[in-house]
């Protein structure tokens, strides 16, 4: 390589390395996730315990408006925790860092959009919090329609300018993931080493894959569903709006063509880190890796045909219901693959406990428990009962909260010597391990019950019998505040330290992928000359 | 008895339910039910719902401190989706303790000390099959009950009245087409109702003189001003819309829940088989009011019923007559 390194802002602000926007989308990743940590945290207070008490001392609102604060801070953790926290330290931070190490590329395809990608992200959130300061329904400020802004609350239900602002983030997010879907599937289709076929590719490239797949089908339908819902609000059209002619149910059935996949996108990234660290850490290559990979592939694709099982309540045909119980049922089969081939994995393996292999076994557990009260949800006759309620809640964090976000963790863990070239201190991210786990499942194993008794979701303010579990998952968020503290702690103690201090390969022979064969951290441009696969 | 099996042959409509709740036999078949699917058995829920049956209407259907498990079931709907629930727990605990136990077991087997040399086994086409087609069977089985019992669900049987509930930004507006024009909106009770003693008596006096019976207000965001009410052992079709945003109309008890859509007319039907007050909630998010607009269903013999129809100046007809509908 010719060219010499740009230092400074510059090295950040024109970015073109792959390394670098990785690391940029981490450090997004992590902002947005404590200000998303920071909304759940108001809610979970404010449930603590019956009665509306701690927003209006938070904020200096009276009740009215605390109510309608609650659903912005519901509204805003969602849309936060899903597009500017999971999506892009998956994604953008780990995909941009380890799948050109992975597949012996200098770079990826397209250097420069790699870098508009990462640059749309920050006006995007800053779009979606300002949205949060604007009138969103007449007298009140911010949009709380909920992250799947069904109409007619997301048009004439909120007639000020608020969620202008969130459609218009949700655009600039849109553009950025799908730039960065094709530089994936481009950089992944030809810039694999001379021998790597797709077959040989490790498991997290895979992943990132069929990821990039999902956003290019799916997240256009988003833009379309928005687009037409900021033209029903400005310029009198009529799609989402019975009185014109339109149907509020069609934004339903055009959000979850992009939602369904969207849960797909956040998880299947994560199945490739956990599969690449219980190899690692059983000293064991994947088991039955092409069942893997085709496995994911089977999930992306069943994700397409399942979205209106999240619909059963709003008066779908009973045959359309009946199909969609089948067809999300069947997502249960692929699933089952990845668990007892992980499973098998480590069977017969040596197994080494750090931390990363505890997250990675955490998530293999927490996934196991959030997949089968899926199964019970995509019974509509089942799902009548709990459509809507904390069950539901609790379902999609145990997948999501702590599925996606055990493998951000144990990614992170994993990887951090690589990316910085220093090891975390294991002893106290053990211990980080622990709470973090006790807090997250004292939070949402109770809201099962809560569900099953027919709490709705999206409440301020309960009845009394409910307040019980409520106050336990509360406290759970406690326990789980301190274990996202300590986190910080540990991150802080690892890149502060003054020396460099890991090996290429820390791991030891389980690690076989092409980054471990690189110094940690790894040259600013590595792969000069392109590795020879066997 | 157990439940699956209990429901695969209460598959039929024309078979009847057993008598549910009111003897002490079920009631203890229940409670065990509960302990038998792994849970501390709900007592102070059982006692909480039986001692508050000195009121006159009492609460037949509404959370209770510390529930674990699903409202007791109120009509055959509600039954059905408790029975299959229950069977789901059974067969998501099997495969959960399943994977726990292999994941524990493979932990302390293969940890490096125990086993310094991995394995090199990375395929096993048995196996394979194995795990992919066990599944399959699984759903299947689940398939076999789920899928009848959401046509049952669904597929609205000859009812014998309707009543029309109309969603607004709080509230909901309840019409009875079969007698004449009764029209009624119910509010949330709002709190300070409930900490201010005459206000309580008041918002008491009121509803019980709508009603025509004495009634008392039991839970705060549950209860409402005015109650829907209907009589027990008749099938009601419930025709839902709403009038500005999305709202949905549910009752746990009854194992109903359906959006209320603007421009839509949506459908769907129930049997309450005990008296009582059964109560929900909205359950489909509509603004800032979304946990203040709950629904509150008092259940009533027929007489009452006719009785009440007769207070709010509605039109009873041979035809209509509530005490010659349902069985």
């Amino acid at each position: 390589m010719a060219h010499g390194n740009p230092t400074g802002w510059k090295r950040w602000l024109f970015s073109t390395n792959h390394k670098d926007i990785g690391v940029m989308y981490l450090w997004f990743a992590f902002i947005a996730g404590m200000i998303g940590f920071g909304m759940s945290g108001l809610i979970r207070m404010e449930l603590m315990e019956p009665g509306i008490q701690v927003i209006p001392s938070v904020f200096g609102m009276n009740d009215e408006q605390a109510r309608h604060m609650f659903n912005v801070l519901t509204t805003g953790h969602g849309l936060i925790m899903v597009f500017f926290m999971v999506m892009p330290a998956l994604i953008g931070g780990f995909g941009n860092y380890f799948v050109p190490l992975m597949i012996g590329a200098p770079d990826m395809a397209f250097p420069r959009m790699n870098n508009i990608s990462f640059w749309l992200m920050p006006p995007a959130f800053i779009l979606l919090l300002l949205s949060t300061f604007v009138e969103g329904p007449s007298g009140m400020n911010g949009f709380g329609g909920g992250w799947t802004a069904y109409a007619p609350l997301s048009t004439s239900g909120h007639p000020g300018p608020s969620m202008d602002l969130a459609i218009f983030s949700l655009h600039v997010a849109g553009a950025s993931s799908i730039m960065g879907a094709i530089n994936y599937i481009t950089t992944i289709f030809n810039m694999r080493a001379p021998g790597m076929t797709l077959h040989k590719m490790p498991l997290f490239s895979w992943s990132i894959l069929i990821t990039a797949f999902l956003l290019v089908l799916s997240l256009p339908v988003l833009a379309g569903a928005i687009t037409m819902l900021l033209t029903d609000r400005n310029f009198g059209t009529t799609f989402f709006d019975p009185a014109g002619g339109g149907d509020p149910v069609l934004f339903q059935h055009l959000f979850w063509f992009f939602g369904h996949p969207e849960v797909y996108i956040m998880i299947l990234p994560a199945f490739g880190i956990v599969s690449h660290i219980i190899s690692t850490f059983s000293k064991k290559p994947i088991f039955g890796y092409l069942g893997m990979a085709y496995a994911m592939a089977a999930i992306g694709f069943i994700g397409f045909v399942v979205w209106a099982h999240h619909m059963y309540t709003v008066g779908l045909d009973v045959d359309t219901k009946a199909y969609f119980v089948a067809a999300t049922m069947v997502i249960a089969v692929p699933t089952g693959v990845k668990i007892f081939s992980w499973i098998a994995t480590m069977w017969g393996g040596s197994l080494r406990f750090t931390v990363p292999m505890m997250y990675a076994i955490a998530f293999i557990l927490l996934f196991t428990l959030g997949g089968v009260t899926g199964v019970v949800l995509s019974n509509a006759g089942a799902d009548v009962a709990l459509h809507d309620t904390y069950y539901v809640v609790a379902h999609f964090h145990y997948v999501l909260s702590l599925g996606a976000v055990f493998a951000i963790f144990a990614g992170l863990y994993y990887w951090i010597g690589k990316m910085s070239g220093k090891q975390y201190p294991e002893f106290l991210a053990k211990v980080q391990f622990w709470i973090t786990f006790i807090g997250v499942n004292m939070i949402f194993f109770p809201q099962h019950f809560l569900g099953l008794q027919g709490m709705p979701r999206r409440y301020v303010d309960y009845p009394d019998a409910f307040a019980y579990w409520n106050w336990v998952s509360s406290w759970g968020y406690l326990v789980t505040l301190v274990g996202v503290m300590l986190f910080i702690v540990v991150m802080a103690m690892t890149l502060f330290k003054r020396k460099k201090d890991v090996a290429d390969n820390p791991w030891g022979e389980g690690a076989t992928t092409l980054e471990w064969t690189l110094s940690s951290p790894p040259p600013f441009h590595q792969f000069n000359e392109l590795p020879q696969i066997k | 008895m157990f439940p699956a099996l209990m429901l695969v042959l209460r598959e039929s409509r024309d078979i009847p339910d057993p008598p549910l709740g009111s003897d002490k036999r079920e009631s203890n078949v229940m409670t065990v039910k509960r302990l038998t699917a792994g849970f501390i058995s709900t007592v102070f829920a059982w006692l909480g719902v039986a001692t508050s049956a000195l009121a006159q209407s009492t609460v037949g259907g509404a959370p209770t401190d510390k529930g674990l498990w699903l409202q007791d079931a109120a009509s055959e709907q509600a039954q059905k989706i408790s029975d299959f629930n229950e069977l789901l727990l059974w067969i998501i605990a099997a495969i959960t303790v399943f994977v726990f136990v292999l994941m524990f077991y493979v932990m302390w087997r293969f940890r490096e000390k125990a086993n310094p040399t991995p394995s090199k086994v990375t395929h096993n086409t048995a196996l394979e099959v194995i795990w992919t087609a066990a599944p399959v069977l699984i759903l299947i089985g689940i398939g076999v009950i789920s899928l009848p019992l959401l046509y049952w669900q669904d597929q609205i049987p000859e009812t014998d009245m309707a009543i029309h509930v109309t969603g607004n930004q709080w509230n909901w507006t309840y019409n009875y087409p079969d007698y004449g024009d009764i029209e009624l909106t119910a509010n949330v009770v709002p709190d300070a109702t409930f900490t201010n003693a005459s206000a309580r008596a008041a918002a008491e006096e009121e509803l019980s003189s709508f009603l025509g019976w004495p009634a008392k207000l039991n839970a705060r965001l549950l209860d409402t001003d005015y109650r829907v009410v209907l009589p027990v052992n008749t099938r009601v079709k419930v025709q839902l819309t709403a009038s500005d945003v999305l709202h949905a109309w549910t009752v746990p008890a009854f194992g109903v829940k359906l959006d209320a859509v603007p421009g839509r007319l949506n459908e769907t039907w129930f049997e309450a088989n005990k008296t009582g007050v059964f109560y929900g909630q909205c359950s489909e998010l509509c603004g800032k009011d979304h946990a203040f607009m709950p629904i509150a269903v008092e259940v009533v013999t027929k007489e009452e019923f006719a009785r009440w129809v007769e207070l709010q100046g509605g039109t009873i007809t041979a035809e209509n007559n509530p005490t010659s509908l349902g069985r």
